[in-house]
């Protein structure tokens, strides 16, 4: 029989969430992270509001010493503390940094989309141009390299098994937990954390701002900004943090008497070869159908056992598509669609982040027994209306929702998907 | 600037990098950096940065190279800033 994984420790840094716990009652009431952001609006962005976690810097000076916060920017900050407490969820103790002992059977697959973009506007080019290369000091390198938070953490939990980052754009964070799923299901590693990680940076966001895919027309009201699916949808909103997730052999989850969110029943990730309509910048939306039907092939899920779905859904002009896809992937038409939510209502597009964060949501949704609202759809845009009883505008309660899916779609024409139960017995 | 001042201000910019908290305690011109201090070789670099803050004074790298003790700092920094 197939080594069956499960979520056994669940860590988050949302722009409206620090923590799961208030994360997750953020997602009940439907409260928006999006704020207005200086930085654009000194700097002359279209877009002038973000989604961006707080108080961050007073949470990593309570777990981190003095040495390693003047290595770690945003990214690293985010990636870290939610690593903790995912690995603090989980049951288990923070290593002694001084100890020899190496976990050589837990790793971590913690990705990023673009990486320590802040790093470099705010360091490593100005200091070169300025001919102060040696003023650098010694933590650019590990800031910048697309690696550094990936290996931050196994510093911080002494992890021996795989460490490493992946980036595959806004696919990253679900391709990560893919990833690590896949590694325990081939006996080669007991453990994994899994997740992504963005930064918050003017920097990260200014090309993003110049291909106009970025919401110009709610700068003044920030927390409406955000309008998956809506006719008034007029692009996405930047965010930045952090989701990650244990994923644990079932075996050694309930070997160690772990509490058990969710079993990571399947998953998938592919490329749309950026053909049939897909391109660096569009899904193909083959691509998109194969990658969700392979998730489901994997967990061995018939499309009607789904009970609910957490979208990419960025408030782009991308919406209606990829509704069609999710409709013929699941072949449920209106009449029978599942629920239908984006978190990025609430916390924006993270980016890197988003597939982590978001599955972190998924995986509190259901083993919360609820599916949260998503905002800002006051205007269902018209290639969709049909589905729109499908869409929550509140909060509802799903006691009996045992399986969820999520998908992830990024920049590259890459996708990933992933099916999540309810954990009810071994 | 004396010895005595110099060192008191080494000390204070080793502190945040130090993981060894009982030599720190104990802390003499002896006391090795890397050995005794246990400060991560990399972040010397750093180091090295904020003395040249902190004391106004520019420190070549061949003359980091011969840096090993505590001591060894507070004799290049008096040495260059007098």
């Amino acid at each position: 029989m197939r080594t069956r994984v499960v979520v056994t420790g669940l860590g988050v840094v949302a722009p409206n969430g620090n923590d799961p716990q208030e994360f997750e009652r953020s997602l009940r009431e439907g409260r928006s992270g999006v704020g207005a952001n200086l930085s654009m609006e000194e700097f002359k962005f279209a877009c002038r509001v973000a989604a961006v976690p707080q108080r961050t810097d007073e949470i990593a000076a309570e777990m981190f010493g003095e040495d390693e916060l003047m290595a770690m920017n945003s990214s690293h900050r985010y990636c870290s503390i939610a690593s903790i407490q995912a690995w603090q969820d989980a049951g288990l103790e923070r290593p002694d940094p001084e100890g020899d002992e190496v976990d050589w059977d837990t790793g971590a697959f913690l990705g990023t989309g673009v990486g320590g973009m802040d790093t470099m506007g705010e360091r490593v080019v100005p200091f070169t141009d300025g001919g102060r290369v040696r003023r650098l000091g010694s933590t650019a390198v590990e800031q910048v390299m697309a690696s550094g938070i990936s290996a931050r953490v196994s510093g911080q939990l002494a992890l021996g098994n795989q460490v490493t980052t992946n980036s595959s754009a806004c696919s990253t964070g679900a391709e990560a937990i893919a990833e690590g799923a896949a590694r325990i299901r081939a006996g080669l590693a007991q453990r994994m954390l899994c997740g992504g990680a963005e930064g918050a940076s003017h920097y990260i966001w200014a090309g993003f701002d110049a291909m106009r895919v970025l919401c110009r027309n709610f700068n003044d009201a920030p927390e409406q900004a955000s309008r998956p699916m809506s006719a008034s949808a007029a692009g996405f909103v930047p965010g930045a943090g952090a989701g990650v997730v244990m994923l644990e052999n079932l075996d050694s989850a309930l070997e160690r008497g772990a509490r058990i969110y969710a079993e990571v029943l399947g998953a998938a990730v592919n490329c749309g070869g950026h053909r049939g309509g897909g391109s660096m910048t569009a899904p193909n939306p083959e691509g998109v159908v194969r990658c969700i039907r392979s998730a489901l092939a994997d967990a061995g899920v018939d499309p009607s056992e789904i009970d609910f779905i957490n979208g990419h859904l960025t408030a782009t002009g991308a919406d209606p598509k990829e509704i069609a896809s999710w409709s013929r992937a699941l072949g449920r038409g209106a009449e029978n669609f599942p629920p239908i939510t984006s978190t990025k209502s609430m916390i924006g597009h993270t980016l890197g982040a988003a597939g982590a964060i978001e599955s972190v949501a998924t995986i509190l949704m259901l083993s919360g027994g609820f599916i949260h609202p998503s905002i800002n759809c006051v205007d269902r845009h018209p290639e969709i209306e049909a589905f729109s009883a499908s869409i929550p505008d509140n909060a509802l309660d799903l006691p009996n929702a045992r399986t969820a899916i999520k998908a992830g779609f990024g920049f590259g024409d890459v996708n990933s998907s992933l099916v999540f139960r309810k954990f009810e017995d071994a | 600037m004396t010895e005595d001042d110099a060192l008191e201000r080494v000390v204070k910019i080793l502190t945040p990098h130090v993981r060894n908290e009982e030599a720190l305690a104990n802390v003499s011109a002896e006391t090795n950096i890397l050995d005794d201090l246990k400060v991560n070789s990399a972040r010397l670099v750093d180091v090295v940065l904020a003395f040249e803050d902190e004391f106004d004074i520019e420190i070549p790298d061949e003359d980091v190279d011969s840096v090993n003790t505590v001591g060894d700092c507070v004799k290049l920094i008096v040495g260059k800033a007098n």
